[in-house]
């Protein structure tokens, strides 16, 4: 079955629609649809992927307006008559076509205070202490939950703000049962967790089901109130001049 | 003259997967600045999609456990062909390379008492892989990433790929490379070089392997001069997605069998009992009632057939569908459906569960998956050292997948994640203190021109060659002439055929310019495809026996003499030469261990 392809293309700042028109086949995905153009009509085509099976998060694009990995996106799932338009991450500085300059994303993990481990020859975890953490551990770094976050995407807010991958990676810090550091001064002054205003479309595109606004950023948010805002906590500082 | 970049670094690292990175970490702990280079960006190399485990004998879910054990069965899986002293090595430093992970922030499953549990796989006798979920191999790579990032002295390249290594009077010196989203080219010098590129599935149209397994460091490692070793041994996973088309080869985790998914052919029959080898006879259950009791957790209760070793698994469900006994789009039935509840099968599996029910429309709580063989892993590789992972160029080694030796005719499931950490480490390690008594070197000028213009021969405006088209024919090539199963003339017709696409390469022509440019990119890959395919075949035809993962029509049982020799691969200057060496002899209290039943 024939279906059209439309494609955002080109470099900064000269960008067009491509259209496209493809042999449809059972089980076809989006990213399918880009290797059948590229290896017939396009083959300079950029596009960035690795496992075609929704484990690694490089095919990250736009799919008719909605962050998507493009091994996960069937044809089947969009309307027959309608051309489906396929076009980078809007939040990132586009490379070429549909691939985007991610490299910040690797910036900012680095500032974040890696995992500490206690001091211990023999480090017990039980599983129901883990499971939240897991869950963190699921994300397959997509950056499709920083290209729908509008701190990032519409006010492009980089500098001040890290964004929705990884305040749930300082939350998997955090909560790790045998982690020693503390991150909480860190996400309230440098990483702004305060820019967070709780719209949880991060949640909704994430192709690994992490509950990122519920199970990470509010928790971590939450964490920060008791530690900074409390006023109780605040009296009994001032008068026994204690930090804790 | 092209422009290009110029570095310099005590060792270079090529390939950023768990074992490249590993390396790296060991190398930058010796004090060796580092250059990490990485052909995708980091953290997307293909251990990302390693489902099952790593294979440490911790003993924590079955304290009978210990490396003794695990040498046996990993000397048993390859088919007595490994290099046993790296099989050694192996299973006694797997669990130290496991624990160390959780120190670096890794969160495995867990036991009851809280340590890290430990799930059943083909041909391990006892449970011995870590795990999470099956989701394993994100596990190690973002824990090594992390570490990676925050160590000193380690520069990493994202999208940066290497077209050429610089050796002179035998020994490696640096690299060029290019970057993917500007193309422009840059040369490092290194002192020490260590290959650990993965393998090389893309040379095979069903296939769990990603775009990146083009086999750049054999082929690499190859025109230097290095050794390649067992490169007849592929290994093809019994258990890949068959259906819908577009998912063909899309890798089904052997944890769905070990977790107590059986196999069923389209009568319903639970087919494996039927495919017990004499080797594994004494410890695979030969009935449903026995097999169960294994389910059920009897204490002593013997393995059921579905964990049989790999090459064993795929070869029956060749049979079994060859023998019209198949399921409507060409494979088999997986059922854990009727094993396990739906919420334990979620908990335990879960990317498989939303990878059938995302892309297969199928949900294995309550059907059966289809399943066949898909290419999945090269056994074998770049030939090393076992205590030092030195290539026979000195001052390159190479570790995980793109090295040789570990795994012998057939690599048991989780033990590949094991073996990245293990010798990743080890490679390090060497290459650092390599690089520490090294005198400064310099590449050649003329070198470093000529490898440049290799490296841009395919933008020539007169080239005809359409890279898509001819990646689509090596790989029909592959399918059919080296396949599961092969035979001395498809083989010589194969060779021909590949010798034939060899002369066709220097006319390959790439559409556009430097930027990110697929096409410029597969063009290159498909130099290291055609040089490793041919390898492959080559060694496939020399070696006239069935052992593992290679199988011949023609010479279907094994062969004493060729069970104790290598076959390697070298370049000469016709071309390939394949040469036949010696094994190192097992030390008999080694071979006591591989003899007994479980140690």
């Amino acid at each position: 079955m024939k279906r059209k392809i439309i494609i955002q293309r080109g470099e900064d700042p000269d960008f067009f629609m491509h259209e496209f028109e493809i042999e449809g086949g059972p089980g076809m995905v989006v990213l399918d649809a880009i290797h059948q153009i590229q290896a017939e009509q396009a083959p300079d085509l950029a596009v960035r992927w690795n496992c075609k099976a929704g484990k690694c998060g490089s095919c990250s694009a736009e799919v008719n307006g909605m962050p998507k990995l493009m091994c996960m996106a069937r044809l089947s799932d969009y309307d027959n008559g309608e051309p489906i338009v396929v076009k980078p991450m809007k939040t990132f500085p586009i490379i070429k076509d549909l691939v985007t300059d991610v490299s910040w994303n690797y910036e900012v993990n680095k500032k974040i205070l890696p995992y500490q481990h206690p001091d211990t020859d023999d480090p017990r975890m039980l599983q129901e202490d883990v499971d939240r953490v897991q869950e963190f551990r699921k994300c397959i770094e997509c950056f499709l939950c920083q290209d729908v976050c509008h701190v990032l995407r519409d006010s492009d807010m980089k500098d001040e703000y890290i964004g929705p991958r990884f305040l749930v990676r300082n939350a998997m810090l955090e909560m790790h049962p045998l982690d020693q550091g503390n991150r909480l001064q860190d996400l309230k002054d440098r990483d702004g967790i305060g820019l967070c205003n709780i719209t949880k479309g991060c949640t909704e595109v994430c192709p690994e089901h992490i509950t990122i606004t519920d199970n990470a950023i509010i928790p971590m948010k939450e964490r920060i109130v008791d530690e900074y805002y409390d006023p109780l906590v605040w009296i009994w500082r001032k008068i026994t001049g204690k930090s804790n | 003259m092209e422009d290009y970049e110029e570095l310099k670094y005590d060792v270079l690292v090529i390939g950023a997967g768990a074992a490249g990175m590993r390396a790296a970490v060991a190398a930058s702990d010796e004090g060796a600045k580092v250059c990490l280079v990485s052909k995708s960006l980091l953290g997307k190399a293909h251990t990302v999609m390693a489902e099952g485990g790593a294979a440490a004998a911790l003993g924590n879910a079955d304290s009978k456990d210990n490396w003794k054990v695990h040498f046996r069965d990993t000397i048993k899986g390859g088919k007595k062909l490994n290099n046993w002293r790296m099989a050694q090595i192996h299973a006694q430093q797997a669990p130290e390379r496991i624990m160390e992970l959780e120190r670096w922030g890794a969160v495995f499953d867990r036991t009851k008492d809280g340590k890290i549990n430990q799930r059943n796989f083909g041909g391990h006798r006892y449970p011995r892989l870590a795990h999470v979920g099956d989701r394993t191999g994100l596990e190690i790579i973002r824990t090594v990433q992390d570490k990676v990032i925050h160590q000193e002295n380690i520069d990493i390249l994202m999208e940066c790929t290497v077209t050429k290594i610089f050796a002179e009077n035998n020994q490696a010196i640096g690299a060029l490379a290019y970057y993917r989203n500007n193309g422009k080219l840059v040369v490092i010098e290194a002192k020490a070089i260590i290959v650990s590129t993965g393998g090389i599935g893309k040379s095979y149209r069903i296939t769990s392997n990603s775009w990146e397994y083009t086999g750049d460091g054999h082929a690499l490692a190859y025109l230097t001069g290095a050794d390649l070793q067992d490169m007849e041994f592929i290994q093809f996973h019994p258990t890949g997605m068959v259906w819908p088309p577009s998912v063909k080869g899309t890798l089904v985790t052997e944890g769905v069998r070990g977790e107590g998914g059986i196999l069923l052919n389209n009568k319903n029959e639970r087919f494996m009992f039927n495919y017990i080898p004499e080797a594994f006879a004494a410890e695979t259950a030969k009935s449903e009632k026995e097999a169960n009791d294994w389910l059920n957790g009897v204490e002593g209760a013997m393995r059921p057939p579905e964990l049989l070793t790999r090459d064993v698994v795929a070869k029956a469900i060749m049979k079994e569908v060859e023998a019209g006994r198949g399921s409507p789009h060409g494979g088999v039935f997986l059922d854990i459906a009727n094993r396990r509840d739906a919420d334990y099968i979620k908990k335990k599996l879960p990317s498989m569960y939303h990878q059938f029910k995302e892309l297969g429309d199928l949900d294995i709580t309550k059907e059966p998956m289809e399943v066949g063989p898909t290419v999945h892993y090269m056994m074998g590789g770049i030939r090393v050292d076992p205590e030092t992972s030195s290539s026979t160029i000195e001052g390159m080694y190479s570790a995980g997948e793109s090295a040789a030796g570990l795994h012998g005719a057939n690599r048991l499931g989780g033990n590949s994640l094991s073996d990245l950490l293990v010798f990743g480490n080890i490679a390090g390690y060497s290459a650092a203190n390599f690089a520490a008594k090294c005198e400064d070197l310099t590449i050649h000028k003329s070198a470093i021109e000529g490898a440049i213009e290799e490296t841009l021969k395919s933008f020539d405006n007169d080239n005809t060659e359409d890279p898509y088209k001819m990646h689509a024919e090596l790989q029909d090539i592959m399918e059919k002439h080296v396949g599961i199963v092969r035979e001395e003339k498809s083989l010589e017709e194969g060779i021909q055929k590949l010798k034939n696409m060899e002369k066709r390469l220097e006319k390959l022509k790439t559409t556009g310019g430097r930027e990110y440019n697929p096409c410029w990119h597969l063009c290159l890959d498909l130099k290291n495809m055609v040089i490793t395919s041919l390898a492959v075949a080559e060694a496939a035809k020399e070696r006239r026996e069935s052992r593992g993962g290679h199988t011949r029509l023609d010479y279907p049982e094994y062969d004493e003499i060729l069970g104790n020799l290598n076959i390697i691969i070298r370049k000469g200057p016709e071309g390939i030469n394949v040469i036949k060496s010696d094994k190192d002899k097992m030390p008999d209290d080694l071979s006591d261990y591989v003899a007994k039943e479980a140690v």
